[in-house]
């Protein structure tokens, strides 16, 4: 017998890797395609929360996209749009429960803004763009990756906004006892309260997005 | 030899290295360059952008000197009793200095030197465009704000606000009052209430009978809570009232108003539509009250009840009009988008006073807000122009 065996591509092969890779630097979902800009505004004034809502976007995307991936000869192509509504529906709602039950302190703080990765523009973009078209194992690479890439730019946001903006990280005060005056509160520094407004996450980001394309010139459109 | 001379020379000699920006900017804003243009079209008029700049900074001089005197007066008035202190003394002139000149260098000090830094990296000649605004900077802020505050603000202000829009001319809010915002969200301790108008009444400085002698609240915090205000109008007016260091004269900015206007600097346009636009809100607000639809136990019925007229004369209002919302760059451009610019500005200005008593300065926050809109307003006056010559045009054809 003829071997007909096909060379099958390795797991983790170059271009799969690229899969997790590119989503965290050149292809960066919030910096380079500003997707999910909303969430990275709003629940990044502590880094606690930037963390936890980064882990749930890793999961509710990875898992997501493999079991979009797994129906996507199934879907009717018209409908397609509900059944991915539903698959991040279930997925959200497995994490908001799994936070109600054991974080409920951190729940209360994330409020609505677990509940509204399912509008996060980042998870319907990957699951019409990548999961429909892939199978199951590169799309959960590409979920991981895109995921990770969001959740990178909300912990380095969170990093500046709760270091500057309460001089605490994780909630561990890093400069001192603001009311006490101890530490660098004793030379008369004063916690930057701007840092924890919206507006200076998105100069934050701006900054970022500012940084990285300084440092990565394709990143410059060329008008 | 000559400091011009040595400049030139030092100039020339750092000709086409790194520093050449940095000894240019130096020779020239000392001196006229000593060099001529060749060639081509030559416009011939004394006006450049440091000559705008200057005239600007001559409209300041007087309310700055005025601050200065007012911080001493209202210091020493509320230790000593405002019967027993003079305005015009020595003894307030050298508080003031001591407490105004460190913020007026820290704001020079730090903006131009973020300036030269960026013309330095990025080649160009360093542009005169802070000269204006390290000098409104000092004048809208209050007098106790500690220093490294500042020179964070203005680092921001420059860096964020100004820089990275292409620098001078190409900013969209008003440099100056970027700094301020930035100030008013980071510490808004440091930049309302009534602890910080006043020297002396952070630190809770006593008199004889053990209680703090000092009290720095302005007429707008007093109106907001619902207060008496112990100013008669003549106070408002000439500016003997607690207040940010240069904003409390409103005689002096009509004066500095009435010279930009003179010199074809200010528009006078802005001025006067804003002026219109405060009162008519201002008269609204009147008309609210007379005509009993807010009552006295409404906590907006001071603020409201407060004549047209004084809104204007107290608070941050006339500098604002004067020196803020004038500035060329982040205006309106067209005549008639000015006129709709300023009056919104006026209108917004007293609106925000009275409905947010936790940001009782208005001023600010209305004119940033148009400064974002103004792009606007001239894009909708442009093409109503455009529209209007249409139509005649198609009325000729047909």
């Amino acid at each position: 017998m003829a071997n007909t065996n096909v060379e099958k591509e390795p797991l983790f092969s170059k271009k799969n890797l690229g899969l997790v890779k590119d989503p965290l630097t050149d292809n960066n979902p919030v910096t380079v395609q500003v997707l999910g800009i909303c969430s990275a505004l709003a629940i990044t004034a502590e880094l606690k929360a930037s963390v936890i809502m980064a882990l749930s976007v890793v999961f509710v995307l990875g898992v997501g996209n493999v079991l979009v991936s797994l129906l996507r000869n199934a879907i009717p192509s018209s409908i397609r749009i509900i059944v991915q509504l539903v698959v991040v529906a279930a997925l959200v709602i497995i994490v908001d429960l799994t936070l109600k039950a054991y974080m409920p302190d951190l729940a209360k703080k994330l409020s609505v803004f677990i509940g509204l990765i399912i509008t996060n523009c980042i998870i319907m973009g990957r699951f019409e763009a990548f999961a429909l078209g892939n199978g199951p194992w590169k799309s959960f690479l590409d979920g991981i990756g895109n995921a990770a890439g969001y959740g990178l730019i909300l912990i380095i946001v969170g990093f500046f906004r709760e270091l500057l903006g309460s001089g605490k990280l994780f909630g561990f005060p890093v400069f001192g006892d603001p009311v006490e005056k101890t530490g660098l509160y004793a030379t008369g520094y004063e916690n930057n309260g701007f840092m924890l407004l919206a507006p200076m996450a998105l100069i934050t980001l701006g900054l970022i997005i500012g940084f990285q394309r300084s440092r990565n010139k394709n990143l410059i459109e060329t008008h | 030899m000559s400091l011009k001379q040595n400049l030139h020379n030092l100039k020339e000699k750092y000709r086409g290295t790194k520093m050449e920006q940095s000894f240019n900017a130096l020779h020239t804003f000392l001196y006229l360059p000593n060099m001529t243009t060749h060639g081509g079209t030559h416009v011939k008029d004394a006006t450049d952008l440091k000559r705008v700049m200057n005239t600007v900074i001559m409209a300041m001089v007087p309310v700055l000197i005025f601050g200065m005197f007012n911080a001493g007066y209202q210091h020493f008035g509320q230790i000593n009793g405002f019967d027993a202190v003079e305005f015009f003394t020595i003894e307030n002139l050298i508080l003031g200095l001591t407490k105004i000149l460190p913020i007026l260098i820290v704001s020079y000090g730090v903006g131009l030197g973020i300036e030269f830094i960026f013309a330095t990296v990025k080649k160009h000649e360093v542009e005169e465009g802070y000269l204006v605004t390290g000098m409104l900077v000092p004048l809208i802020m209050p007098i106790d704000l500690p220093l490294w505050m500042l020179a964070v603000a203005v680092a921001f202000g420059v860096v964020i606000g100004k820089e990275l829009f292409g620098g001078t001319g190409m900013n969209i809010l008003n440099p100056a009052l970027t700094i301020r915002a930035f100030l008013f969200f980071n510490w808004a301790a440091w930049m309302s209430g009534d602890k910080v108008w006043v020297h002396g009444a952070v630190d809770g400085v006593k008199n004889t009978a053990g209680t703090d002698a000092i009290s720095g609240e302005t007429i707008l915090g007093s109106l907001a809570a619902n207060k008496e205000v112990g100013y008669s109008t003549y106070d408002m007016f000439m500016g003997f009232i607690p207040g940010s260091i240069g904003e409390t004269s409103t005689f002096l900015i009509l004066l500095g108003g009435l010279f930009l206007i003179l010199t074809g600097i200010g528009s006078a346009r802005i001025m006067l539509s804003a002026v219109i636009g405060a009162a008519v809100m201002g008269l609204i607000f009147n008309g609210l009250v007379d005509s009993g639809v807010i009552l006295e136990g409404s906590k907006f019925y001071s603020l409201m009840n407060f004549p047209f007229w004084q809104h204007l004369i107290v608070g941050g209002i006339a500098f604002g009009i004067v020196y803020m919302a004038t500035d060329p760059v982040s205006a309106a451009q067209t005549n008639t988008g000015k006129i709709i610019y300023g009056f919104l500005i006026g209108f917004f200005s007293i609106m925000i006073r009275v409905f947010n008593p936790a940001y009782p300065e208005g001023v600010m926050m209305a004119i940033l807000l148009l400064n974002v809109f103004a792009p606007t307003i001239d894009h909708y006056v442009v093409q109503a122009n455009v529209k209007r010559r249409m139509k005649r045009l198609k009325v000729k054809t047909a």
